[in-house]
C-alpha cells in the first residue's frame, strides 16, 4: 500500500515544519505547498496556522487558495484537518481585530475568549478534553486526555459540530467535525504521544474513505 | 483544567548545553538534542533553549539545533537569545520553534514586541525579563546577560510588554539564578499579579518544594528549571508527582 499523501497548505502563517515532522513520523508522504493546483492529487489536506485571522484570509486569497480549497473539500470530499488558526478559518466569520469572512466550511463564528477572573489570556498550556464525538479523531484516546493549546479566540458553533470541549473558566470548543472536515484548536503536533495518536486517527480515517 | 507547566531550560553555547551560577562559571551539561529528548520522555510540558552565545557568527548553530529538536521532540519549543529583529523571530519559527523569547532587544526597542506580535501573533512572543532587587520590594530590569541596569522597574516593564503584545513573560531573578535557594517569590508574585498574560518563573530552583512554591506562592503559571534536571537530581516526572501531591494541577 502506498503511503497516505498529505498536503499541508503553506500560506505564510507560521511554522509548518512541526506539522510536517509529525505526519512524516506517522509514515505519510507529506508535501508543503502554496500552489492551488497541488490540492488535486492529495489524499487529505491540512490547514495549519498561527497568527491573526484577517491576515490569514488575506494570504489565502492572495495565493488564490480559497476556491480550490472549498472545491477539494466540498465537491471532491477530500478530508481536511484545520489546526489552531486553521480550525478557526473553517468558520463563517471572525471578530478578531475587525470583522472577517472565513472559509465557511463549518457554520460558526470566532470570538475572543471572555475574560474570567483567575484565568489568563492567551490560553497557553496543556488542558484536558471532554470528548463529544469519539470517532474518528479521539479513537483510543481516553476522556480527559490533555493537549497543548495556545490561543486567545474560540470557535463558537452549534453543539452538533463539537467533537471535543475544554474548560478554561468558560467553555472552549477544542475540536470540530462536519462529515470529512475536522478542526482542532490545540496543537496535536506539539501534544506528544496523544497528539500523534490523534493525527494517526485522522490518517486512518483518510485511508478508510480513500 | 489547565495544568501548571514544568519547563526544563537548556542554556546553549557552541552547540552544547551549559549551566552557570549568577550568569557566570559555566559547566558542560551535554548535547541539546539528547537532553531535550530525555525531558520529553520524562513528561516535560515544554522545552526552552536559550542561546547564550555572545558572538553572532555562531548564531546559525542554534537554528540547526532547533530544526533537529523539532524533528524529534513533539512538545512545544521556546527559543531565545540574540533575537533583534522580526526577521530573527521568523527564522526561529520557521526552523521549528513554537515561541520566541526576546530580552535585550525588547528593552532597547520596545516596538519590536509590537511589530513581532502583530506579524506572528502574541502567542508566539515571550518577553524575558531579567530582574535584580535594588531595594526592598523593588526590582530593576537588567540586560546583556545581567551586566546592564536599565533603571526600568520590573513590574512596570512587565505591564508595558503586555500592552505591547507579549503573549507570555519569562521572569528570571538574577539574584537567585543558579543559587538553588528557590525563586524570588515576592518578585514572581508581584509580576504575576500585575499582568493578565501567563508568567513563567525562573531562577534559583534547588529542590521540588521550590517548584511548588513558585506556583502556589509566586502564582506563576509555569516553572522553569535547569540544573536540578540536567545533573539528574530529579526527573521531570518526580517534580510533577511532587506538585500533584500538593494539590497542584499538572499533566501526568
Amino acid at each position: 500500500m502506498r503511503p497516505t499523501r498529505i498536503d499541508i497548505i503553506d500560506y505564510g502563517m507560521g511554522n509548518v515544519q512541526s506539522v510536517r515532522n509529525a505526519f512524516e513520523r506517522l509514515g505519510c508522504e507529506v508535501r508543503v505547498s502554496e500552489d492551488p493546483s497541488a490540492l488535486v492529487d492529495a489524499d487529505a489536506l491540512v490547514l495549519p496556522g498561527v497568527g491573526a485571522f484577517g491576515e490569514a484570509m488575506n494570504n489565502l486569497r492572495e495565493r488564490q487558495l480559497i476556491e480550490p480549497l472549498r472545491e477539494a473539500v466540498l465537491n471532491q470530499g477530500k478530508p481536511l484537518l484545520g489546526i489552531c488558526l486553521g480550525m478557526q478559518l473553517l468558520a463563517d466569520s471572525s471578530a478578531e481585530r475587525g470583522s472577517y469572512s472565513g472559509l465557511g466550511l463549518i457554520p460558526g463564528q470566532v470570538r475572543e475568549i471572555p475574560v474570567v477572573p483567575g484565568y489568563r489570556l492567551p490560553h497557553i498550556g496543556w488542558n484536558d478534553i471532554s470528548i463529544r464525538l469519539p470517532e474518528p479523531l479521539f479513537d483510543k484516546l481516553p476522556e480527559k486526555s490533555a493537549f497543548y493549546f495556545v490561543h486567545s479566540y474560540r470557535f463558537e458553533c452549534d453543539s452538533r459540530y463539537v467533537a471535543g470541549m475544554t474548560d478554561y473558566g468558560t467553555d472552549v470548543v477544542a475540536a470540530v467535525q462536519r462529515e470529512r472536515i475536522f478542526g482542532v484548536q490545540f496543537h496535536p503536533e506539539r501534544s506528544q504521544r496523544k497528539g500523534l495518536r490523534l493525527l494517526r486517527n485522522f490518517v486512518d480515517f483518510v485511508e478508510s474513505v480513500g | 483544567m489547565l495544568a501548571k507547566r514544568i519547563i526544563p531550560c537548556l542554556d546553549v553555547t557552541a552547540g552544547r548545553v551549559v549551566k552557570g551560577t549568577n550568569f557566570v562559571g559555566l559547566r558542560d551539561a551535554g548535547d541539546p538534542i539528547e537532553i531535550a529528548r530525555r525531558y520529553n520522555e520524562q513528561g516535560a510540558d515544554e522545552v526552552t533553549f536559550l542561546d547564550i552565545t555572545a558572538s553572532s557568527d555562531q548564531r546559525d548553530i542554534i537554528l540547526h539545533i532547533v530544526e533537529a529538536c523539532a524533528e524529534q521532540v513533539f512538545i512545544p519549543l521556546t527559543v531565545g537569545g540574540g533575537v533583534r529583529k522580526v526577521e530573527d523571530v521568523r527564522r526561529l519559527l520557521n526552523a521549528g520553534a513554537d515561541k520566541v523569547s526576546m530580552n535585550t532587544a525588547a528593552v532597547q526597542n520596545p516596538d519590536l514586541i509590537f511589530d513581532a506580535s502583530s506579524k506572528v501573533g502574541s502567542q508566539c512572543i515571550v518577553v524575558a525579563i531579567d530582574a535584580k532587587q535594588v531595594a526592598p520590594g523593588k526590582w530593576h530590569v537588567f540586560t546583556h546577560g545581567g551586566r546592564n541596569d536599565t533603571g526600568l522597574d520590573a513590574i512596570e516593564w512587565a505591564k508595558k510588554v503586555e500592552a505591547l503584545g507579549a503573549g507570555e513573560i519569562l521572569l528570571t531573578s538574577m539574584d537567585r539564578d543558579g543559587t538553588k535557594n528557590g525563586f524570588d517569590l515576592p518578585l514572581t508574585r508581584g509580576v504575576s499579579d500585575a499582568v493578565g498574560i501567563p508568567v513563567i518563573a525562573s531562577g534559583g530552583v534547588g529542590n521540588l518544594q521550590h517548584l511548588a512554591d513558585g506556583v502556589s506562592e509566586g502564582r506563576a503559571d509555569a516553572v522553569l528549571a535547569a540544573s536540578i534536571f540536567h545533573f539528574g537530581e530529579y526527573t521531570v516526572r518526580q517534580a510533577k508527582e511532587y506538585m500533584a501531591a500538593r494539590g497542584i494541577e499538572v499533566r501526568l
